[in-house]
């Protein structure tokens, strides 16, 4: 039971925290609503072409008409889609390589040079490969969701799985343990942390391939909206795409931090 | 009888720099239910030695065997206490005392329950659903020392079990732990640079030299009174000419 019988001195220090906190809040909000606002007033004015920079009024307005055609859920549902999919296939794939290359260090010592060389490549670039390859397919986008996010992961597990403590494994192999055991009992659980970073520098890259995806090689999705709108000209279009895509990617993190704050309540 | 038994004992680390020798012509008997403490400086290989017995290890050259048998990979027959208690974070007191079971396939009801009643034996009742880092380190340490007797080995190796612990911790923590292991008659192998330690707990001190390490010398501890905990020991004349004499070994060695 924490004691609530301040003293004079210790409240007056919660209220300068409290004020502190409203502060910082207060202006963060601020800047928002300033950015809109100067944005609405400087198109309407004429201070710059609302046909070129649109403007908060016609974003709305661009949003609106999408939902109410029953647009905006379709669009919305395929890149969430996507990037879920190409999101769980490249971490689970990433995961899965990082344990063969603990598991062996032949292999892993064998493909070292490859790994760099692949990571250090922009993902980005083979897109016109997969939309040859996959066809302008739902395949093809979610390959490159897959191609972004995997060399990453694979770093990131196999660099964690190594810094497992040695004496921990030393531990299970006392009592005989296997180095499946080692791996199960030990490695894994210990990389949870490590998973969850994965995970989280993951959902922006997964996203960031699924849009170039789109861009090449789909019918619908943000990506997709965001191309169209440029091409016609419709800038109301793209900026609201923008703005949606900016809400997917807030969503999709927090739904990943979400999952930590259930495993690390679970496991500890 | 010899419980276990090192006969001439090598062991050789490689790296491509090259090769060292570890330990070199290594001899020693330890009965049943005798407490031998092996003494010497870092690196003189103490730790290796426990490996070696544990079977973690194989010799270059020499044999070691228990109850006769050779040592060949790990065995249920030793327990393994390391440095620090190890106790995986994101287990229960319980699920982490039961780890050596469950390795080897023998987390089975009643062994659940006599780990259960260890752990109320020694203090821990109540714990059981906690995690490691709701206890202090020697309640830790405790929770170590059920996960390693859970296996019910009959030799037990600790190596530098209390050094994590602070000051006050390590003499309470020993005493209760020299306790345990009296009671439960296990024989015992412990790695230490503490020569208090050594002398307040052990049958038998053996002191090693540096790299190659080698026994120097063997010092049987014999005090007014038989059965004398590791406190009591501190408190007998005796206990400072042991001290003094070993003291003075490892000193010698330093000097080179």
């Amino acid at each position: 039971m924490p004691n609530t019988d301040f003293s004079p001195e210790h409240l007056s220090y919660l209220r300068r925290r409290r004020l502190d906190t409203l502060t910082v809040r207060g202006t963060q909000i601020l800047l928002v609503v300033g950015f809109f606002a100067l944005w609405e007033i400087a198109a309407s004015r004429g201070w710059i072409n609302g046909f070129i920079f649109s403007q908060p009024t016609r974003i709305w307005a661009a949003v609106v008409r999408l939902a109410s055609e029953g647009e905006l859920w379709r669009h919305l549902g395929w890149t969430v889609g996507e990037t879920v999919l190409g999101f769980s296939i490249g971490t689970a794939i990433g995961i899965v390589v990082a344990v063969l290359l603990w598991w062996s260090t032949f292999i892993s010592k064998v493909m070292d040079p490859y790994i760099v060389v692949l990571n250090s490549v922009p993902k980005v670039a083979l897109g016109p490969i997969f939309v040859v390859w996959l066809g302008t397919t739902i395949t093809a986008v979610v390959a490159m969701a897959i191609s972004v996010s995997i060399i990453v992961t694979i770093m990131m597990m196999h660099t964690g799985f190594k810094e497992v403590d040695p004496n921990q494994i030393k531990l299970v192999r006392t009592f005989g343990g296997t180095k499946g055991q080692v791996l199960r009992k030990v490695v894994i659980p210990a990389s949870v942390p490590t998973m969850i970073a994965a995970l989280k520098v993951n959902v922006g890259l997964s996203l960031v391939g699924t849009i170039v995806g789109e861009f090449l090689a789909s019918k619908a999705g943000l990506g997709y909206l965001i191309i169209y709108g440029g091409q016609v000209f419709n800038m109301s279009l793209v900026m609201a795409s923008v703005l949606l895509l900016l809400v997917v990617s807030v969503i999709l993190y927090y739904a990943v931090t979400f999952l930590e704050e259930r495993v690390s309540r679970g496991g500890a | 009888m010899a419980r276990v038994e090192l006969r001439n004992v090598g062991l050789n680390y490689h790296t491509e720099a090259g090769e060292v020798a570890a330990l070199q012509d290594v001899n020693l008997t330890v009965q049943d239910q005798e407490f031998v403490a092996i003494v010497g400086q870092s690196g003189c290989g103490k730790s290796t030695l426990l490996s070696l017995v544990s079977g973690l290890l194989t010799p270059s050259r020499g044999e070691v065997t228990i109850d006769g048998n050779p040592v060949q990979g790990t065995s249920k027959r030793v327990g393994y206490m390391l440095q620090q208690d190890y106790l995986f974070e994101w287990r229960t007191i319980l699920d982490n005392a039961l780890l050596g079971l469950e390795i080897r396939k023998e987390r089975t009801p009643e062994a659940v329950d006599e780990v259960r009643e260890m752990l109320k034996t020694y203090g821990l009742g109540g714990f059981e659903h906690y995690y490691p880092s709701q206890l202090s380190g020697g309640m830790r340490q405790r929770v170590a020392l059920i996960r390693t007797l859970a296996t019910k080995p009959d030799v037990l190796l600790l190596d530098e079990p209390f050094s994590a612990l602070d000051y006050q911790n390590r003499l309470s923590v020993g005493e209760e732990v020299v306790r345990i292991l009296r009671e439960r008659k296990k024989t015992v192998l412990m790695v230490t640079h503490d020569i208090p330690e050594a002398v307040s707990m052990a049958n038998r001190v053996v002191v090693m030299t540096p790299r190659p390490g080698t026994i120097r010398s063997i010092h049987s501890i014999k005090m007014c009174d038989e059965g004398l905990s590791p406190l009591q020991t501190r408190e007998v004349p005796e206990f400072r000419e042991y001290f003094g004499a070993i003291w003075k070994e490892l000193n010698a060695d330093a000097e080179h």
